[in-house]
Protein backbone atom coordinates (compact mmCIF):
# COMPACT_ATOMS: atom_id res chain seq x y z
CA UNK A 1 0.00 0.00 0.00
CA UNK A 2 1.21 3.46 -0.83
CA UNK A 3 -0.37 6.47 0.80
CA UNK A 4 -1.66 9.17 -1.51
CA UNK A 5 -0.18 12.59 -0.91
CA UNK A 6 -2.56 15.49 -0.52
CA UNK A 7 -0.03 18.09 -1.60
CA UNK A 8 -0.52 21.55 -3.04
CA UNK A 9 -3.81 22.28 -1.38
CA UNK A 10 -3.16 26.02 -1.34
CA UNK A 11 -2.37 25.98 -5.03
CA UNK A 12 -5.50 24.00 -5.82
CA UNK A 13 -7.62 26.61 -4.07
CA UNK A 14 -6.00 29.46 -5.98
CA UNK A 15 -6.33 27.74 -9.34
CA UNK A 16 -9.90 26.77 -8.52
CA UNK A 17 -10.93 30.34 -7.73
CA UNK A 18 -9.52 31.59 -10.99
CA UNK A 19 -11.51 29.06 -12.94
CA UNK A 20 -14.77 29.67 -11.12
CA UNK A 21 -14.67 33.40 -11.58
CA UNK A 22 -14.33 32.85 -15.30
CA UNK A 23 -17.14 30.31 -15.57
CA UNK A 24 -19.76 31.62 -13.23
CA UNK A 25 -22.06 33.94 -15.09
CA UNK A 26 -24.57 34.65 -12.33
CA UNK A 27 -23.36 33.59 -8.92
CA UNK A 28 -26.30 35.00 -6.97
CA UNK A 29 -28.90 33.14 -8.99
CA UNK A 30 -26.98 29.89 -8.60
CA UNK A 31 -26.63 30.52 -4.88
CA UNK A 32 -30.39 30.90 -4.53
CA UNK A 33 -30.89 27.61 -6.33
CA UNK A 34 -28.47 25.84 -4.06
CA UNK A 35 -30.14 27.42 -1.03
CA UNK A 36 -33.41 25.95 -2.22
CA UNK A 37 -31.88 22.53 -2.59
CA UNK A 38 -29.75 22.58 0.59
CA UNK A 39 -32.99 22.21 2.51
CA UNK A 40 -32.13 18.54 2.53
CA UNK A 41 -28.52 18.64 3.61
CA UNK A 42 -28.66 15.05 4.81
CA UNK A 43 -29.31 14.03 1.21
CA UNK A 44 -26.28 16.02 0.08
CA UNK A 45 -24.04 14.49 2.76
CA UNK A 46 -25.14 11.04 1.63
CA UNK A 47 -24.28 11.93 -1.97
CA UNK A 48 -20.91 13.37 -0.96
CA UNK A 49 -20.03 10.15 0.84
CA UNK A 50 -20.29 8.28 -2.47
CA UNK A 51 -17.35 10.31 -3.79
CA UNK A 52 -14.93 10.06 -0.85
CA UNK A 53 -11.33 9.55 -1.98
CA UNK A 54 -9.55 6.31 -1.06
CA UNK A 55 -6.49 6.83 1.13
CA UNK A 56 -4.19 4.25 -0.40
CA UNK A 57 -3.42 2.83 -3.82
CA UNK A 58 -4.35 -0.81 -4.43
CA UNK A 59 -1.59 -3.00 -5.90
CA UNK A 60 -2.28 -6.57 -7.04
CA UNK A 61 -0.96 -9.46 -4.96
CA UNK A 62 1.05 -10.82 -7.87
CA UNK A 63 2.76 -7.48 -8.53
CA UNK A 64 3.14 -5.65 -5.20
CA UNK A 65 4.60 -2.14 -5.00
CA UNK A 66 8.30 -1.56 -4.63
CA UNK A 67 10.16 1.70 -5.06
CA UNK A 68 12.68 0.00 -7.37
CA UNK A 69 9.91 -1.26 -9.68
CA UNK A 70 8.17 2.12 -9.79
CA UNK A 71 11.41 3.97 -10.63
CA UNK A 72 12.27 1.45 -13.35
CA UNK A 73 8.73 1.69 -14.73
CA UNK A 74 9.03 5.46 -14.82
CA UNK A 75 12.25 5.27 -16.86
CA UNK A 76 10.67 2.82 -19.30
CA UNK A 77 7.54 5.00 -19.59
CA UNK A 78 9.56 8.03 -20.64
CA UNK A 79 12.19 6.21 -22.73
CA UNK A 80 11.81 6.67 -26.51
CA UNK A 81 14.17 3.74 -27.05
CA UNK A 82 11.13 1.54 -26.39
CA UNK A 83 9.89 2.46 -29.88
CA UNK A 84 11.17 1.16 -33.20
CA UNK A 85 12.15 4.67 -34.30
CA UNK A 86 13.63 5.51 -30.87
CA UNK A 87 11.52 8.69 -31.07
CA UNK A 88 8.25 7.88 -29.30
CA UNK A 89 7.86 7.07 -25.62
CA UNK A 90 4.67 6.24 -23.74
CA UNK A 91 4.93 9.78 -22.41
CA UNK A 92 4.85 11.27 -25.94
CA UNK A 93 1.17 10.38 -26.15
CA UNK A 94 0.42 10.16 -22.41
CA UNK A 95 1.80 13.62 -21.61
CA UNK A 96 1.63 14.66 -17.92
CA UNK A 97 1.08 18.29 -18.96
CA UNK A 98 -2.06 17.36 -20.87
CA UNK A 99 -3.78 15.25 -18.22
CA UNK A 100 -1.62 12.30 -19.35
CA UNK A 101 -3.20 12.55 -22.81
CA UNK A 102 -1.99 14.29 -25.98
CA UNK A 103 -4.55 17.00 -26.64
CA UNK A 104 -5.34 15.65 -30.10
CA UNK A 105 -8.65 14.21 -31.35
CA UNK A 106 -6.94 10.87 -32.08
CA UNK A 107 -3.38 9.81 -31.39
CA UNK A 108 -0.43 10.19 -33.75
CA UNK A 109 1.86 7.15 -33.83
CA UNK A 110 5.03 6.03 -35.56
CA UNK A 111 5.81 8.09 -38.68
CA UNK A 112 3.05 10.65 -37.94
CA UNK A 113 0.43 7.98 -38.60
CA UNK A 114 -2.96 9.14 -37.30
CA UNK A 115 -4.56 6.41 -35.19
CA UNK A 116 -8.24 5.58 -34.89
CA UNK A 117 -8.79 6.42 -31.22
CA UNK A 118 -8.21 9.24 -28.76
CA UNK A 119 -5.41 8.81 -26.22
CA UNK A 120 -6.98 8.13 -22.80
CA UNK A 121 -5.47 9.32 -19.52
CA UNK A 122 -3.16 7.25 -17.29
CA UNK A 123 -4.54 8.91 -14.13
CA UNK A 124 -6.08 6.68 -11.46
CA UNK A 125 -5.80 3.44 -13.42
CA UNK A 126 -4.78 1.54 -10.27
CA UNK A 127 -8.53 1.31 -9.65
CA UNK A 128 -9.29 0.20 -13.23
CA UNK A 129 -10.68 -3.20 -14.17
CA UNK A 130 -10.00 -3.69 -17.88
CA UNK A 131 -8.05 -1.43 -20.21
CA UNK A 132 -8.28 0.30 -23.59
CA UNK A 133 -11.48 2.00 -24.77
CA UNK A 134 -12.86 -1.43 -25.67
CA UNK A 135 -11.51 -3.20 -22.57
CA UNK A 136 -9.45 -5.73 -24.50
CA UNK A 137 -6.61 -5.90 -21.90
CA UNK A 138 -7.27 -7.52 -18.53
CA UNK A 139 -4.50 -5.83 -16.54
CA UNK A 140 -2.06 -2.95 -16.74
CA UNK A 141 0.74 -5.52 -16.90
CA UNK A 142 -0.77 -6.98 -20.07
CA UNK A 143 -1.74 -3.56 -21.46
CA UNK A 144 1.78 -2.10 -21.24
CA UNK A 145 3.21 -4.51 -23.80
CA UNK A 146 0.50 -3.70 -26.37
CA UNK A 147 1.59 -0.23 -27.55
CA UNK A 148 5.28 -1.21 -27.73
CA UNK A 149 4.56 -3.82 -30.38
CA UNK A 150 1.55 -2.17 -32.07
CA UNK A 151 2.63 -1.37 -35.63
CA UNK A 152 1.00 2.08 -35.68
CA UNK A 153 2.12 3.03 -32.19
CA UNK A 154 5.70 2.26 -31.14
CA UNK A 155 6.41 -0.49 -33.70
CA UNK A 156 9.09 -2.31 -31.72
CA UNK A 157 8.95 -6.09 -31.32
CA UNK A 158 9.65 -7.21 -27.76
CA UNK A 159 12.08 -9.71 -29.27
CA UNK A 160 14.25 -6.85 -30.49
CA UNK A 161 13.57 -4.58 -27.50
CA UNK A 162 14.90 -7.01 -24.90
CA UNK A 163 18.46 -7.25 -26.31
CA UNK A 164 18.40 -3.48 -26.82
CA UNK A 165 17.66 -2.97 -23.11
CA UNK A 166 20.11 -5.70 -22.07
CA UNK A 167 22.86 -3.79 -23.84
CA UNK A 168 22.32 -0.78 -21.54
CA UNK A 169 24.19 -1.42 -18.25
CA UNK A 170 21.99 1.06 -16.34
CA UNK A 171 18.90 -0.97 -17.24
CA UNK A 172 20.61 -4.26 -16.33
CA UNK A 173 21.18 -2.97 -12.78
CA UNK A 174 17.74 -1.33 -12.52
CA UNK A 175 16.02 -4.59 -13.55
CA UNK A 176 18.23 -6.58 -11.16
CA UNK A 177 17.29 -4.25 -8.30
CA UNK A 178 13.56 -4.40 -9.11
CA UNK A 179 13.35 -8.09 -10.05
CA UNK A 180 16.33 -9.92 -8.53
CA UNK A 181 17.36 -12.88 -10.67
CA UNK A 182 14.49 -12.50 -13.14
CA UNK A 183 16.24 -10.57 -15.89
CA UNK A 184 14.71 -8.43 -18.62
CA UNK A 185 11.61 -10.18 -19.93
CA UNK A 186 8.14 -9.30 -21.23
CA UNK A 187 6.83 -9.96 -17.73
CA UNK A 188 9.30 -7.75 -15.88
CA UNK A 189 8.89 -4.90 -18.39
CA UNK A 190 5.09 -5.09 -18.02
CA UNK A 191 5.24 -5.36 -14.22
CA UNK A 192 7.55 -2.33 -13.88
CA UNK A 193 5.50 -0.08 -16.18
CA UNK A 194 2.24 -1.16 -14.48
CA UNK A 195 3.68 -0.39 -11.03
CA UNK A 196 4.70 3.10 -12.13
CA UNK A 197 1.32 3.70 -13.74
CA UNK A 198 -0.49 2.78 -10.50
CA UNK A 199 1.38 5.57 -8.71
CA UNK A 200 -0.08 8.16 -11.11
CA UNK A 201 -2.98 9.44 -9.02
CA UNK A 202 -4.68 12.82 -9.23
CA UNK A 203 -4.30 14.95 -6.12
CA UNK A 204 -6.88 16.57 -3.89
CA UNK A 205 -9.27 18.85 -5.81
CA UNK A 206 -11.54 21.71 -4.66
CA UNK A 207 -14.38 19.19 -5.01
CA UNK A 208 -12.65 16.79 -2.57
CA UNK A 209 -12.22 19.58 -0.03
CA UNK A 210 -15.93 20.36 -0.36
CA UNK A 211 -16.76 16.67 0.14
CA UNK A 212 -14.59 16.78 3.27
CA UNK A 213 -16.63 19.66 4.69
CA UNK A 214 -15.11 22.93 3.42
CA UNK A 215 -18.35 24.58 2.26
CA UNK A 216 -16.55 27.34 0.38
CA UNK A 217 -14.13 25.10 -1.54
CA UNK A 218 -16.33 25.17 -4.65
CA UNK A 219 -18.72 27.79 -5.98
CA UNK A 220 -22.47 27.70 -5.55
CA UNK A 221 -22.71 27.04 -9.27
CA UNK A 222 -20.45 23.97 -9.00
CA UNK A 223 -22.46 22.74 -6.00
CA UNK A 224 -25.62 22.96 -8.03
CA UNK A 225 -23.81 21.20 -10.88
CA UNK A 226 -23.01 18.36 -8.47
CA UNK A 227 -26.70 17.99 -7.64
CA UNK A 228 -27.62 17.97 -11.34
CA UNK A 229 -24.85 15.43 -12.02
CA UNK A 230 -26.45 13.14 -9.43
CA UNK A 231 -29.99 14.19 -10.30
CA UNK A 232 -31.83 14.80 -13.54
CA UNK A 233 -28.70 14.75 -15.73
CA UNK A 234 -28.26 11.11 -14.57
CA UNK A 235 -24.48 11.20 -15.05
CA UNK A 236 -23.88 8.97 -12.01
CA UNK A 237 -25.72 6.12 -13.71
CA UNK A 238 -22.25 5.56 -15.24
CA UNK A 239 -19.81 8.11 -13.76
CA UNK A 240 -20.01 6.77 -10.19
CA UNK A 241 -17.57 6.54 -7.28
CA UNK A 242 -14.63 8.75 -6.35
CA UNK A 243 -13.05 8.46 -9.84
CA UNK A 244 -16.45 8.83 -11.50
CA UNK A 245 -16.51 5.66 -13.55
CA UNK A 246 -18.34 2.34 -13.36
CA UNK A 247 -15.64 0.77 -15.58
CA UNK A 248 -18.45 -0.55 -17.74
CA UNK A 249 -19.30 -0.31 -21.43
CA UNK A 250 -22.03 1.88 -22.90
CA UNK A 251 -23.12 3.35 -26.21
CA UNK A 252 -23.70 7.04 -25.53
CA UNK A 253 -24.78 7.83 -29.11
CA UNK A 254 -21.66 9.28 -30.76
CA UNK A 255 -21.51 9.30 -34.55
CA UNK A 256 -18.33 7.18 -34.92
CA UNK A 257 -18.38 3.87 -36.81
CA UNK A 258 -16.03 2.21 -34.33
CA UNK A 259 -17.55 -1.11 -33.15
CA UNK A 260 -15.99 -0.75 -29.68
CA UNK A 261 -16.71 -3.54 -27.19
CA UNK A 262 -18.70 -5.51 -29.82
CA UNK A 263 -15.48 -6.47 -31.53
CA UNK A 264 -13.95 -7.85 -28.32
CA UNK A 265 -16.96 -9.81 -27.05
CA UNK A 266 -18.72 -10.64 -30.31
CA UNK A 267 -22.01 -9.36 -28.87
CA UNK A 268 -23.91 -7.26 -31.41
CA UNK A 269 -25.78 -5.35 -28.68
CA UNK A 270 -22.42 -3.92 -27.55
CA UNK A 271 -21.80 -2.13 -30.83
CA UNK A 272 -20.53 1.42 -30.17
CA UNK A 273 -20.10 0.62 -26.46
CA UNK A 274 -16.93 2.04 -24.89
CA UNK A 275 -15.49 2.11 -21.41
CA UNK A 276 -16.72 4.93 -19.18
CA UNK A 277 -13.69 7.19 -18.53
CA UNK A 278 -13.03 8.61 -15.07
CA UNK A 279 -13.66 12.35 -14.89
CA UNK A 280 -10.86 13.61 -12.66
CA UNK A 281 -8.78 16.42 -14.21
CA UNK A 282 -11.21 16.31 -17.13
CA UNK A 283 -10.68 20.02 -17.87
CA UNK A 284 -7.09 19.22 -18.91
CA UNK A 285 -8.09 16.32 -21.12
CA UNK A 286 -9.84 17.88 -24.15
CA UNK A 287 -10.87 16.91 -26.74
CA UNK A 288 -13.25 14.26 -25.45
CA UNK A 289 -14.53 10.75 -26.23
CA UNK A 290 -12.90 7.71 -27.88
CA UNK A 291 -12.94 9.51 -31.21
CA UNK A 292 -12.03 12.95 -29.85
CA UNK A 293 -15.18 14.28 -31.49
CA UNK A 294 -16.28 16.68 -28.73
CA UNK A 295 -14.10 19.76 -28.25
CA UNK A 296 -15.30 21.24 -24.95
CA UNK A 297 -17.06 20.31 -21.72
CA UNK A 298 -19.96 22.59 -22.60
CA UNK A 299 -20.48 20.59 -25.79
CA UNK A 300 -20.28 17.35 -23.78
CA UNK A 301 -23.27 18.56 -21.73
CA UNK A 302 -25.12 19.53 -24.92
CA UNK A 303 -24.46 16.03 -26.27
CA UNK A 304 -26.02 14.32 -23.24
CA UNK A 305 -28.95 16.74 -23.00
CA UNK A 306 -30.20 16.17 -26.54
CA UNK A 307 -27.33 15.78 -29.00
CA UNK A 308 -26.94 11.98 -29.12
CA UNK A 309 -27.93 9.54 -31.85
CA UNK A 310 -30.89 7.30 -31.02
CA UNK A 311 -30.27 3.71 -32.11
CA UNK A 312 -31.04 0.24 -30.77
CA UNK A 313 -27.68 -0.09 -28.99
CA UNK A 314 -28.00 3.27 -27.16
CA UNK A 315 -27.74 2.83 -23.39
CA UNK A 316 -31.05 2.94 -21.52
CA UNK A 317 -29.45 5.47 -19.20
CA UNK A 318 -29.05 8.01 -22.01
CA UNK A 319 -32.29 9.98 -22.26
CA UNK A 320 -32.87 13.60 -23.22
CA UNK A 321 -33.28 15.95 -20.26
CA UNK A 322 -34.49 19.54 -19.93
CA UNK A 323 -31.63 21.75 -18.86
CA UNK A 324 -31.39 25.54 -18.85
CA UNK A 325 -28.34 27.46 -20.01
CA UNK A 326 -27.48 28.25 -16.42
CA UNK A 327 -27.72 24.59 -15.44
CA UNK A 328 -25.38 23.70 -18.27
CA UNK A 329 -22.92 26.22 -16.84
CA UNK A 330 -23.40 24.67 -13.39
CA UNK A 331 -22.57 21.19 -14.70
CA UNK A 332 -19.44 22.56 -16.36
CA UNK A 333 -18.47 24.40 -13.15
CA UNK A 334 -18.78 21.10 -11.29
CA UNK A 335 -16.58 19.29 -13.85
CA UNK A 336 -13.97 22.07 -13.51
CA UNK A 337 -13.90 21.56 -9.73
CA UNK A 338 -12.46 18.08 -10.39
CA UNK A 339 -9.10 19.54 -11.43
CA UNK A 340 -6.18 19.03 -9.06
CA UNK A 341 -2.83 20.77 -9.05
CA UNK A 342 -0.77 17.62 -9.30
CA UNK A 343 2.81 17.29 -8.17
CA UNK A 344 5.20 18.38 -10.93
CA UNK A 345 6.53 15.42 -12.91
CA UNK A 346 10.28 15.47 -13.37
CA UNK A 347 11.49 13.41 -16.26
CA UNK A 348 13.87 10.67 -15.16
CA UNK A 349 17.47 10.69 -16.37
CA UNK A 350 17.52 7.62 -18.57
CA UNK A 351 20.20 4.97 -18.12
CA UNK A 352 23.02 4.52 -20.61
CA UNK B 1 -34.66 -25.40 -8.24
CA UNK B 2 -32.12 -22.80 -7.27
CA UNK B 3 -32.10 -23.79 -3.60
CA UNK B 4 -31.67 -27.42 -4.55
CA UNK B 5 -28.62 -26.59 -6.60
CA UNK B 6 -27.22 -24.60 -3.73
CA UNK B 7 -27.61 -27.37 -1.15
CA UNK B 8 -26.01 -29.82 -3.54
CA UNK B 9 -23.13 -27.41 -3.85
CA UNK B 10 -22.64 -27.18 -0.11
CA UNK B 11 -22.73 -30.96 0.16
CA UNK B 12 -20.04 -31.19 -2.49
CA UNK B 13 -17.96 -28.58 -0.78
CA UNK B 14 -18.20 -30.40 2.55
CA UNK B 15 -16.97 -33.61 0.95
CA UNK B 16 -14.06 -31.84 -0.63
CA UNK B 17 -13.25 -29.94 2.53
CA UNK B 18 -13.13 -33.04 4.66
CA UNK B 19 -11.13 -34.78 1.98
CA UNK B 20 -13.65 -37.60 2.25
CA UNK B 21 -14.93 -37.88 -1.24
CA UNK B 22 -12.77 -36.42 -3.96
CA UNK B 23 -14.59 -38.47 -6.56
CA UNK B 24 -17.93 -37.32 -5.19
CA UNK B 25 -16.91 -33.70 -5.08
CA UNK B 26 -18.01 -32.97 -8.61
CA UNK B 27 -21.46 -31.52 -8.06
CA UNK B 28 -23.22 -28.33 -8.95
CA UNK B 29 -23.13 -24.81 -7.59
CA UNK B 30 -25.17 -21.71 -8.19
CA UNK B 31 -23.94 -18.14 -8.21
CA UNK B 32 -26.47 -15.33 -8.55
CA UNK B 33 -26.04 -11.93 -10.17
CA UNK B 34 -27.88 -9.11 -8.35
CA UNK B 35 -27.33 -5.33 -8.33
CA UNK B 36 -24.42 -5.63 -10.76
CA UNK B 37 -22.53 -8.01 -8.45
CA UNK B 38 -22.02 -11.73 -8.01
CA UNK B 39 -23.41 -13.03 -4.72
CA UNK B 40 -20.17 -14.93 -3.98
CA UNK B 41 -16.64 -13.58 -4.22
CA UNK B 42 -15.09 -17.02 -4.40
CA UNK B 43 -16.40 -20.58 -4.45
CA UNK B 44 -14.66 -23.94 -4.38
CA UNK B 45 -16.00 -26.86 -6.35
CA UNK B 46 -14.80 -30.31 -7.26
CA UNK B 47 -13.34 -31.12 -10.64
CA UNK B 48 -16.11 -31.66 -13.18
CA UNK B 49 -18.62 -29.51 -11.28
CA UNK B 50 -21.13 -27.43 -13.17
CA UNK B 51 -21.63 -23.90 -11.94
CA UNK B 52 -24.89 -22.14 -12.77
CA UNK B 53 -24.71 -18.37 -13.05
CA UNK B 54 -28.23 -16.98 -12.64
CA UNK B 55 -29.04 -13.41 -13.65
CA UNK B 56 -31.50 -12.19 -11.00
CA UNK B 57 -30.84 -8.59 -11.99
CA UNK B 58 -32.82 -6.14 -14.06
CA UNK B 59 -29.97 -5.55 -16.52
CA UNK B 60 -28.19 -7.74 -19.07
CA UNK B 61 -24.93 -9.38 -18.07
CA UNK B 62 -22.33 -11.72 -19.52
CA UNK B 63 -20.06 -14.49 -18.24
CA UNK B 64 -16.47 -14.30 -19.41
CA UNK B 65 -13.83 -16.82 -18.30
CA UNK B 66 -10.68 -16.05 -20.28
CA UNK B 67 -8.75 -19.06 -19.01
CA UNK B 68 -11.42 -21.37 -20.43
CA UNK B 69 -11.98 -19.25 -23.52
CA UNK B 70 -15.59 -19.12 -22.36
CA UNK B 71 -17.92 -16.30 -23.35
CA UNK B 72 -21.64 -16.69 -22.68
CA UNK B 73 -22.74 -13.95 -25.05
CA UNK B 74 -25.52 -11.72 -23.78
CA UNK B 75 -27.24 -12.99 -20.63
CA UNK B 76 -30.63 -11.36 -20.13
CA UNK B 77 -32.46 -11.00 -16.81
CA UNK B 78 -33.67 -14.45 -15.74
CA UNK B 79 -31.17 -16.32 -17.93
CA UNK B 80 -28.97 -18.99 -16.39
CA UNK B 81 -25.55 -19.88 -17.81
CA UNK B 82 -24.04 -23.28 -16.98
CA UNK B 83 -20.27 -23.78 -17.04
CA UNK B 84 -18.57 -27.10 -16.36
CA UNK B 85 -15.11 -26.93 -14.82
CA UNK B 86 -13.18 -29.98 -16.05
CA UNK B 87 -9.72 -28.92 -14.96
CA UNK B 88 -8.39 -28.04 -11.52
CA UNK B 89 -7.17 -24.49 -10.92
CA UNK B 90 -8.36 -20.97 -10.19
CA UNK B 91 -10.68 -19.35 -12.69
CA UNK B 92 -11.50 -15.65 -12.79
CA UNK B 93 -15.07 -15.01 -13.83
CA UNK B 94 -16.09 -11.56 -15.03
CA UNK B 95 -19.02 -9.85 -16.62
CA UNK B 96 -17.71 -8.53 -19.93
CA UNK B 97 -20.16 -5.62 -19.80
CA UNK B 98 -19.61 -4.61 -16.15
CA UNK B 99 -16.06 -5.83 -15.42
CA UNK B 100 -16.31 -4.75 -11.76
CA UNK B 101 -18.54 -7.81 -11.42
CA UNK B 102 -15.98 -10.52 -10.83
CA UNK B 103 -15.47 -13.63 -8.74
CA UNK B 104 -13.26 -16.67 -8.58
CA UNK B 105 -14.06 -20.36 -9.00
CA UNK B 106 -11.50 -22.62 -7.37
CA UNK B 107 -11.64 -26.12 -8.80
CA UNK B 108 -10.06 -28.78 -6.55
C1 LIG C 1 1.07 6.78 -30.35
C2 LIG C 1 0.50 7.22 -29.10
C3 LIG C 1 0.61 6.26 -27.93
C4 LIG C 1 1.76 5.72 -27.38
C5 LIG C 1 3.18 5.89 -27.85
C6 LIG C 1 1.31 4.96 -26.24
N1 LIG C 1 -0.03 5.04 -26.10
FE1 LIG C 1 -1.13 4.26 -24.60
N2 LIG C 1 -2.80 4.65 -25.63
C7 LIG C 1 -2.87 5.35 -26.81
C8 LIG C 1 -4.20 5.22 -27.38
C9 LIG C 1 -4.69 5.84 -28.69
C10 LIG C 1 -4.92 4.39 -26.51
C11 LIG C 1 -6.35 3.89 -26.70
C12 LIG C 1 -6.29 2.70 -27.66
C13 LIG C 1 -7.54 1.86 -27.66
O1 LIG C 1 -8.33 1.97 -26.74
O2 LIG C 1 -7.71 1.06 -28.59
C14 LIG C 1 -4.01 4.07 -25.40
C15 LIG C 1 -4.38 3.35 -24.28
C16 LIG C 1 -3.56 3.15 -23.18
C17 LIG C 1 -3.97 2.65 -21.89
C18 LIG C 1 -5.39 2.25 -21.49
C19 LIG C 1 -6.03 3.31 -20.64
C20 LIG C 1 -7.43 2.94 -20.23
O3 LIG C 1 -8.11 3.76 -19.59
O4 LIG C 1 -7.88 1.84 -20.53
C21 LIG C 1 -2.84 2.57 -21.10
C22 LIG C 1 -2.77 2.09 -19.68
C23 LIG C 1 -1.74 3.01 -21.93
N3 LIG C 1 -2.22 3.38 -23.16
C24 LIG C 1 -0.41 2.99 -21.53
C25 LIG C 1 0.63 3.15 -22.43
C26 LIG C 1 2.01 2.74 -22.17
C27 LIG C 1 2.50 2.08 -20.91
C28 LIG C 1 2.72 3.06 -23.28
C29 LIG C 1 4.19 2.80 -23.55
C30 LIG C 1 4.61 1.43 -23.47
C31 LIG C 1 1.79 3.70 -24.21
N4 LIG C 1 0.54 3.70 -23.67
C32 LIG C 1 2.17 4.24 -25.42
C33 LIG C 1 -1.83 6.08 -27.38
C34 LIG C 1 -0.51 5.80 -27.12
C1 LIG D 1 -24.83 5.48 -20.03
C2 LIG D 1 -23.61 5.81 -19.29
C3 LIG D 1 -23.21 7.26 -19.22
C4 LIG D 1 -23.93 8.34 -18.77
C5 LIG D 1 -25.36 8.36 -18.26
C6 LIG D 1 -23.05 9.48 -18.88
N1 LIG D 1 -21.84 9.10 -19.38
FE1 LIG D 1 -20.27 10.32 -19.76
N2 LIG D 1 -19.32 8.78 -20.70
C7 LIG D 1 -19.77 7.48 -20.77
C8 LIG D 1 -18.97 6.74 -21.72
C9 LIG D 1 -19.15 5.27 -22.08
C10 LIG D 1 -18.03 7.64 -22.24
C11 LIG D 1 -17.02 7.36 -23.35
C12 LIG D 1 -17.84 7.32 -24.63
C13 LIG D 1 -17.07 7.14 -25.90
O1 LIG D 1 -15.98 7.68 -26.05
O2 LIG D 1 -17.61 6.45 -26.79
C14 LIG D 1 -18.26 8.91 -21.55
C15 LIG D 1 -17.50 10.07 -21.74
C16 LIG D 1 -17.67 11.23 -21.01
C17 LIG D 1 -16.77 12.35 -21.04
C18 LIG D 1 -15.47 12.42 -21.83
C19 LIG D 1 -14.36 11.70 -21.11
C20 LIG D 1 -13.09 11.58 -21.90
O3 LIG D 1 -12.08 11.12 -21.32
O4 LIG D 1 -13.06 11.90 -23.08
C21 LIG D 1 -17.27 13.30 -20.19
C22 LIG D 1 -16.66 14.64 -19.87
C23 LIG D 1 -18.51 12.78 -19.66
N3 LIG D 1 -18.73 11.52 -20.19
C24 LIG D 1 -19.35 13.44 -18.80
C25 LIG D 1 -20.65 13.04 -18.51
C26 LIG D 1 -21.66 13.87 -17.92
C27 LIG D 1 -21.44 15.28 -17.45
C28 LIG D 1 -22.81 13.12 -17.87
C29 LIG D 1 -24.19 13.55 -17.41
C30 LIG D 1 -24.74 14.66 -18.16
C31 LIG D 1 -22.50 11.82 -18.43
N4 LIG D 1 -21.19 11.81 -18.82
C32 LIG D 1 -23.41 10.78 -18.53
C33 LIG D 1 -20.86 6.96 -20.10
C34 LIG D 1 -21.89 7.75 -19.59
CU1 LIG E 1 -22.86 -7.28 -15.99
Amino acid sequence: MLAIRDGFIGLVAAAGLGIFVAFQPSPTAAAEQVAARTADSAEISALKALFARPDSIPFPQDNPYSEAKARLGEMLFFDPRLSGSNLLSCGSCHNPSLGWEDGQPTATGQGMQVLARHTPTILNLAWGEVFFWDGRADSLEEQALGPIEAPGEMSQSLESLIPELEAIPGYRTAFERAFPGQGITNETIGAAIATYERTIVSNLTPFDRWVRGDETAISASAQNGFLLFNGKANCTACHSGWNMTDDSFHDIGLASEDPGREEVLGIAELRHAFKTPGLRNIAQRAPYMHDGSIASLREVIDHYADGFIERPTLSEDIKPFEVTDRERDDLVAFLLSLTSADDPVTLPILPN
Amino acid sequence: MKTLERSLFFAGWLFAATGAGLALASTAATVTQVDKAFTEKEISVGQGATVHFVNNDSVKHNILIKKLDFNSGLQGPGDSVAVTFDKPGKFKVRCGIHPKMKMKVVVN
